[in-house]
């Protein structure tokens, strides 16, 4: 026989394929999706798409066994045993309708704050947020405070745009890449291609990371920092690129705050702020006629440095002034800040010098004229060609606000912001903190039956903004933007039960949650928070959070503590819109958004959740939902994406608009959109004119697309904020110097932490601690093969992840004689927690880790109760506490950022002893019931049916 | 490597078969002696049992014919062929005794060589195989076939205190064998503990240039077909306590016993006999942990890959 | 035939590993799999997957590698140890040791590009492959009782119901740091080549004499920041000389 005879080469793949979005995580890569028999034959990534150009990572390659999972829920649930036994029984979708539609109804007619909605995956947050600002409860948010609000928040308020989804280093032109404290990040697959493409150039890649895993694996400089101490490294840059005077003054001049006068007036109400005139125009000082005029007049040349004298008589100086002297203090030479942050003077020295040289001596241009929004027009685009991402090693720290500043502040003293070769935005971004609402919830906000007046989320200016009653009393039940946390610009998903339990600042009536695990691995005291669901009021009997509706696809830990479950399709059964009113999958150079659509029909009775939001507002007759006579006013979510408009021509998706779908951003709806987009391969994409591309925070091309394109109704040029005055703003108010007065308890918080100019201080959680009885940092990472919880459920996945070890420094190890598969108890001011040790060497000496959120809960996810994940797996959350130790005065503060309010998972101080050999990890948990159990088989042969 | 029973079964029944049948082809005993038409038996059920073991371990059994088309490369297959081979003189050798009550040194001469041929071919299975470096040796073949002999003569002498006469020449015989097999084990045993890996996770790599190379992380959590067919592992301690188990039953006891029976003198009764299959299973129970340490100790060098 | 081609092929197909970029995301593995479970041969399976002893039939896997130099070169900025991901399926070898030993014939060695295959109607699951092998690049599919190995994708590169770009291996197409290539190695001319004699491709375990067809290139020399020139230290000594070359600065805007 001839070999060649002996395989079938050429055999079709597939009947057909279907192109659609991945979401097996939140990168969301364009995917083929082979069908064969009406089975997925095959999933590979779409070259054809923006985002992921055709490669796929393993999570999307493993979406046949997520489709498949045996874990997935198969019809409404309502709750027989008690909380969190898992005993459910199956109910019809509409006994479900009708018994959510009683609970929703009675509380917005009686007091509608008490219905707490959060969300946590959730990719259609303007559906969401819409649903619950018509619903008229003030107590909405999605995930983003526990997850990376910092680098949002800061971000925001210093360039316009953040590292986080939407902004990307230009790969294609950056020649030096710093990355600081990313192990896998929302772009999942565009960071390793862009990886991929300096590699090939030979561009020079650093990473930030006390762990030297995944990227930083391939980083050709690899700085093993100290956790919570990025931000005095960044500084020490800082302060080094000033000595040098190694910064781009031209830059600093035109697109920053530099020149802006502040005031300096010690104890006044003024003092710090900026100087401005009649008409509210911040003041420079222009040099040449010595006068004080407003930032923007042409022609003014203004200073840097020099106090001067204004019109009322007071002093100001430049911002950049305060700057510099600032950063020039010796306590941020590398010398001076080597052993708090573990990295030798020499590499913080040769790191600053590599930017300076690659910054000013590699600098490139592309020929293409451009005019900015001053008419100033320019023959070429200046490139720095230094570019720098992050994401929760800075983030997750409750100094992560400042630290992120401080990297901001870094990248525009070296004018590599949305520069060629530098870190550019992807549209909407930038926006200036002006163009975003500010908060709403305030008790005038809202009342019974009736929509809020303004969303729920956005940018407070000052403590004018905060949402806090007459006494200072928190409005919202997760205290965002209080005083607790006045910037808390995405919520604090995370305090909501622990607060809603201890009804501080109220109770709440019912808690809805959707695609959240928060009875597992997205809270903080996991057993703690388990209890407090479980706990009942001793005089009424009845659960301290009466009712929990949790909408979720598959049988996580959180569907055995709701009352009444919700099944959601699986993410190949169901229309998603990845809009740009949300997080769009925008590129730099592109405005971008996408779908998911039914490429398969669920064999279970489930529903998408955002179709049965939309039924439920209907039947709840919210405005927007129903028409005056209760009408529903959209059939299901397929027909919201298409016909909802938030503004006359502006609805969820960009792409395709007008009657004959010819428009993009505006224009009227289009029937024929969805299929459009199908055809398309489920996304849109519209390139930004070359004119317009880069420096868009002041290019007027691009700000009148972004006008053409409905991200704004006017040009809004963004300024960079070096110095951030509504931090100033709280720190009179701290002062007692400013309305609204702070209370006392938050004075000494707020002049620590909200220096308009960052300053780096030690994590909360760290500097409240005996560091000598707890000498390490306990942190984690996202495994590149793993969304959080979402892949124990996946029979191929877990094969890779079955469980997670402790991974100890090696030098730790034979301090205590540690070896391989040895236990230890790990053990924190809050908790103890028994784990299996693995060693490592490549990491930070002062550092554990372990994987996130492989450790399951017996029971749960379809999985035999002996599976490794539960048995051994483990998570870090036990020994993490929502709140941090008592203080002297007995307060106790909640363990996020006293800012931004963003969960400080990193600020973890731990000490390991050896325990003796186990063969489970603790804590255990009772087992979980499997809701409506699927057949489970002992073995897998998926796809034999096709074989040859 | 893992010690799989239906191989470590087949090697020790096969062998012992093949060795029996061996020095039964020599003509030695006689062959109209009840005990020599037992033993012509035996050999036959310990090699077939020991093929039949041999075919449990298969994923697809009922192809197993298919392994005796590639004589010309593998040496599984060659041992497949000379099994099939070997049985001609075998049977016909049987027959002659078992029916015929005689000797025929044509298929008997035949016999012998193919069986001991075929035990060959069985060493070289693992001999060839270079990725397991303690069984890439000439020792291998040399040990599989003096083990062979050993046992068949140790069952020849049982089967000739039982009645088929020539016990002396035979005990002697076996009492040389079993002294030059467990000789040989030893220095190969020797030879793999003293072993220098010629693979190394250095080599595996190719990253010994940068450094010392240890594994972090498994490609998967849990056991796969590789490290269970070849990650198996045994503690030194036991190992070392199977090995002296293994020479005292396999060699010690039954080359003890065959003394104190040929030197007590020729007879052939009841107690002889029984204790010289009593010291034939204490053999065959030493070469079986002998077997196992066999595939127990040999590294695999797939195992640099997982960090054993 | 189990006996190799007696001549060398004239194509010679197999891979090339950048170890030097390889994040160790696992895409690989599992497209594989995927690509692999309803395709070529019977469908790789897995045995208890909800169970706690879960695993399967992988065709490709990729390890990680703890590297400390031995006074050798020195990475890190803040200490010398690396990881080093490292992703292994079938090797292709020349001299394929598989092949030979195999009883049946089942497994073979394409004569026209080299590929090493497993006719799996013809195997009988003994597993000396597997033995022979000193890669571990086979594994028993316990289901179905055969042997299973990369393919190459045979079932992709020449499929011409694929278009043109397809035509590789789904491991290679789907990696996401392009760490993977595909390509001819009997031609010097060919990307796989030049890309070997440049990086320094190496052969795994040559002590093996297995002559492997796929290349690794080692993970590229680093150079430590600190050995970047230091910048200038100017002196500003109280600001006021940062501040007059500020002034100065400005007025050559
Ligand atoms: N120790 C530690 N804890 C952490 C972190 C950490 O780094 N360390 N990270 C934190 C961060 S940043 C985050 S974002 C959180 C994430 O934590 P969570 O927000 O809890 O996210 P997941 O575990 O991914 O999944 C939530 C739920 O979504 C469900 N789900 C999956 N697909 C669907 C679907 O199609 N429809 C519906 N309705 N539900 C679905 C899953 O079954 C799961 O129950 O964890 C936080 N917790
Ligand atoms: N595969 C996969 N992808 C995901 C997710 C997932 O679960 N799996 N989750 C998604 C979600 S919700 C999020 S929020 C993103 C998060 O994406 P990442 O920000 O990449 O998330 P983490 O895994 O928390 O990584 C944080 C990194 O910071 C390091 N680190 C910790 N403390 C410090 C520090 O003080 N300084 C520095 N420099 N580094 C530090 C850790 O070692 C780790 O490598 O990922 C998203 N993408
Ligand atoms: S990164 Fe992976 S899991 Fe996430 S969307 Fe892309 S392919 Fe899917
Ligand atoms: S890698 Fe292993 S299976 Fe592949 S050809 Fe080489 S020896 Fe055979
Ligand atoms: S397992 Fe199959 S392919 Fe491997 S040697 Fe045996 S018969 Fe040949
Ligand atoms: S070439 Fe094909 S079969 Fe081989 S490892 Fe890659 S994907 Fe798997
Ligand atoms: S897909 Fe590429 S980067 Fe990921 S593990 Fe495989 S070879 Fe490495
Ligand atoms: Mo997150």
């Amino acid at each position: 026989m001839k070999p060649r005879e002996r395989v079938a080469l050429s055999r079709p793949v597939a009947d057909e394929v279907r192109k659609t979005t991945c979401y097996m995580c939140a990168c969301r890569c364009g995917i083929n999706v082979h069908i064969k028999d009406g089975k997925i034959r095959y999933i590979e990534g779409n070259r054809d798409h923006p985002v992921n150009k055709g490669v796929l990572c393993a999570k999307g390659s493993a979406g046949i066994m997520q489709h498949y999972a045996p874990a997935r829920l198969r019809a409404p649930l309502k709750r027989v045993g008690p909380r969190g036994s898992g005993e459910f029984q199956e109910i019809s979708w509409e006994e479900a309708l009708s018994i959510a539609t009683g609970w929703l109804g009675e509380v917005r007619n009686t007091d509608p704050k008490k219905l707490a909605f959060f969300t946590g995956r959730d990719q259609s947050q303007s559906l969401t947020g819409y649903w619950a600002q018509q619903y008229g409860t003030p107590n909405y948010a999605a995930h983003g405070g526990f997850c990376s609000v910092n680098m949002a928040a800061a971000g925001i308020m210093t360039i316009g745009g953040a590292f986080w989804e939407f902004g990307a280093p230009d790969w294609d032109r950056t020649k030096l890449f710093v990355m600081f404290g990313v192990a896998e990040d929302h772009d999942s697959n565009p960071i390793k291609m862009g990886i991929a493409k300096l590699k090939q150039r030979g561009a020079r890649f650093v990473s930030v990371n006390p762990v030297r895993t995944g990227y930083s694996a391939v980083a050709d400089n690899w700085i093993g920092i100290r956790p919570g101490t990025d931000g005095l490294m960044i500084l020490s840059v800082v302060h080094e690129l000033l000595k040098a005077r190694k910064i781009d003054v031209d830059y600093l001049v035109r697109y920053s705050n530099a020149t802006w006068l502040v005031i300096d007036a010690p104890g006044t109400a003024d003092h710090g702020l900026f100087a401005r005139d009649g008409e509210g125009k911040t003041l420079i000082h222009e040099t040449v006629t010595e006068q004080v005029v407003p930032f923007g007049t042409r022609g003014a040349r203004a200073a840097l440095s020099g106090r001067v004298r204004l019109e009322d008589g007071r002093f100001a100086v430049p911002s950049f002034q305060l700057l510099a002297e600032k950063y020039l203090d010796e306590r941020y030479a590398p010398e001076n800040v080597a052993a708090e942050t573990g990295i030798s003077a020499e590499t913080i020295r040769g790191l600053a010098s590599e930017i300076a040289r690659v910054a000013f001596d590699e600098a490139i241009s592309i020929d293409q004229p451009w005019t900015d929004t001053n008419g100033e027009r320019h023959q070429a685009y200046i490139g720095r060609p230094v570019s720098f991402h992050a994401m929760r090693g800075l983030s997750a720290h409750s100094n992560g606000f400042q630290t992120t500043r401080a990297l901001h502040i870094l990248q525009v003293l070296i004018g590599a912001v949305d520069c060629p070769g530098g870190f550019r935005f992807e549209p909407p971004y930038p926006k200036p903190v002006g163009a975003h609402p500010t908060p709403h919830g305030r008790a005038e906000h809202f009342g019974s039956n009736k929509p809020m007046s303004g969303p729920h989320l956005g940018f407070p200016r000052g403590p004018e903004d905060m949402l806090i009653d007459a006494d200072g009393q928190p409005t919202r039940i997760d205290k965002a933007f209080s005083w607790d946390a006045p910037f808390a610009v995405h919520g604090a998903m995370h305090m909501v039960i622990a607060n809603a339990h201890a009804g501080d600042p109220y109770p709440v009536d019912v808690l809805f949650l959707y695609m959240a695990n928060m009875a597992w691995n997205s809270s903080m005291n996991t057993a703690g928070v388990i209890k407090m669901l479980e706990d009942k009021d001793e005089k009424t009997g009845e659960y301290r959070i009466p009712k929990i509706i949790y909408s979720d696809a598959y049988a996580s830990e959180m569907v055995a503590y709701a009352d009444l479950v919700l099944p959601d399709t699986t993410y190949l059964e169901r229309y998603d819109c990845i809009s740009l009113l949300d997080r769009p999958i925008s590129e730099p150079d592109a405005v971008q958004d996408a779908i998911r659509w039914p490429v398969l029909q669920p064999d279970r009775d489930v529903r998408a959740f955002q179709s049965v939001l939309i039924d439920l507002g209907a039947r709840l007759r919210l405005p927007g939902f129903a028409d005056n006579h209760g009408k529903p006013l959209y059939k299901d979510y397929a027909d919201y994406i298409v016909r909802h408009e938030r503004r006359p021509g502006i609805g969820p998706l960009a792409g395709f608009r007008g009657s004959n779908g010819d428009r993009a951003g505006r224009g009227a709806a289009n029937r024929d959109q969805l299929k459009r987009y199908i055809d398309n391969g489920s996304f849109f994409s519209t390139h930004i004119p070359m004119e317009a591309q880069f420096f868009k925070h002041a290019n007027q091309a691009y700000q009148d697309f972004a006008v053409r394109m409905g991200f704004f109704d006017t040009p809004q040029p963004v300024i960079f904020q070096l110095y951030q005055e509504s931090l100033q703003k709280f720190r009179l108010s701290a002062q007692g110097l400013r309305e609204p007065h702070a209370p006392q308890t938050h004075r000494q918080r707020i002049l620590e932490a909200f220096d308009p100019l960052p300053d780096w201080y030690r994590p909360l959680g760290e500097a409240l601690i005996d560091r000598t009885e707890y000498p390490y940092h306990a942190i984690t990472q996202r495994p590149a093969a793993m969304y959080h919880s979402w892949g124990s459920m996946n029979a191929w996945l877990r094969q890779i992840h079955t469980k997670n070890p402790l991974y100890v420094p090696g030098p730790l190890c034979d301090e205590l004689s540690l070896d391989d598969g040895d236990w230890v108890w790990v053990i924190s001011h809050h908790g103890r927690i028994k784990v299996e040790v693995a060693r490592m060497e490549a990491v930070n000496s002062s550092t554990l880790w372990t994987w996130n959120a492989i450790g399951k809960r017996k029971g749960a996810w379809g999985l035999d109760k002996g599976a490794p994940e539960a048995k051994k797996g483990f998570l870090l959350n036990h020994l993490i506490h929502e709140l941090l130790p008592p203080r002297e005065d007995g307060m106790r503060w909640s363990n996020s950022d006293p800012i931004t309010g963003q969960a400080a998972w990193y600020d973890l101080r731990v000490r390991i002893e050896k325990a003796d050999p186990a063969s489970n990890s603790e804590p255990q948990f009772p087992a979980v019931a499997r809701p409506g159990p699927e057949p489970h088989p002992d073995e897998l042969r998926y796809g034999q049916e096709w074989t040859s | 490597m893992h010690p799989a029973p239906s191989i470590i079964v087949f090697t020790t029944l096969s062998g012992l078969g093949y060795g029996l049948a061996a020095v039964l082809g020599l003509g030695l005993l006689d062959p109209a002696a009840l005990a020599a038409k037992a033993a012509y038996i035996l050999a036959l059920v310990l090699i077939s049992g020991g093929l039949l073991a041999s075919t449990l371990h298969l994923g697809n059994p009922q192809r197993a014919w298919r392994a005796l088309s590639q004589w010309r490369s593998s040496w599984l297959s060659r041992e497949g062929v000379m099994a099939i081979v070997t049985f001609v003189p075998l049977v016909w050798s049987a027959w002659a005794s078992v029916i015929e009550s005689r000797y025929l040194a044509l298929p008997g001469l035949a016999g012998s060589l193919l069986s001991l041929g075929t035990v060959f071919c069985t060493a070289m299975i693992y001999t060839s195989l270079k990725s397991v470096q303690a069984w890439h040796t000439p020792l291998t073949p040399a040990s599989y076939l003096l083990f062979s002999a050993a046992g068949g003569l140790v069952v020849a002498s049982a089967f000739g205190f039982a009645g088929a006469g020539n016990t002396s020449l035979l005990a002697w015989l076996a009492i040389a064998a079993l002294a030059a097999a467990w000789a040989v084990k030893a220095a190969w045993r020797r030879n793999m503990q003293a072993l220098v890996p010629i693979s190394t996770p250095e080599t595996a790599t190719g990253l010994g240039a940068i450094g010392k190379v240890r594994l972090f992380e498994r490609p998967h959590m849990t056991e796969n077909y590789l490290t269970r067919e070849m990650g198996f592992k045994i503690a030194r301690k036991h190992a070392g306590k199977l090995w002296t188990i293994a020479v005292v039953l396999g060699g010690v006891v039954p080359a003890l016993t065959l003394l104190v029976l040929s030197v007590a003198g020729q007879a052939s009764g009841f107690l002889a006999a029984g204790l010289a299959i009593a010291a034939m299973l204490s053999h065959v129970v030493g070469v079986l942990a002998e077997r196992w340490l066999f595939f127990a100790e040999a590294r695999h060098a797939v195992m640099n890959y997982y960090g054993e | 035939m189990t006996s190799l081609p007696s001549v060398s092929p004239p194509k010679k197909l197999g891979l090339v590993i950048d170890l030097d970029v390889c994040v160790g995301c696992h895409a690989c593995v599992v497209n594989c799999k995927e690509w692999n479970t309803g395709g070529y041969g019977s469908a790789l399976s897995d045995q208890a997957p909800y169970g706690a002893d879960v695993s399967g039939a992988w065709l490709n896997r990729v390890h990680t590698f703890e590297v400390v130099p031995e006074g050798g070169e020195v990475v890190g900025e803040a200490g010398d140890a690396r990881i080093v991901h490292f992703p292994k399926s079938c090797l292709h070898c020349d001299d394929a040791p598989c092949v030979t030993v195999c009883p049946t014939g089942a497994s073979y060695k394409r004569a026209e590009d080299g590929i090493v295959l497993v006719d799996e109607n013809m195997c009988i699951g003994c597993g000396l492959c597997a033995w022979a092998c000193p890669y571990g690049a086979r594994e028993m599919d316990l289901a179905a009782g055969v042997m299973k190995k990369c393919t190459l994708c045979v079932d992709r590169i020449y499929n011409e119901t694929l278009e043109e770009v397809d035509r590789q291996p789904a491991c290679v197409r789907t990696c996401p740091v392009n760490a993977r290539h595909f390509g001819d190695f009997s031609d010097p001319h060919s990307a796989v080549s030049i890309m070997v004699a440049e990086r320094g491709g190496i052969d795994l375990m040559p002590e093996q004499g297995t002559r492997p067809v796929n290349k690794y290139l080692p993970p590229r020399p680093r150079t430590a920041l600190s050995a970047t020139p230091p910048l200038p230290r100017e002196d500003t000594t109280g600001a006021t000389g940062f501040f007059a070359w500020l002034d100065d600065m400005l007025d050559r805007i």
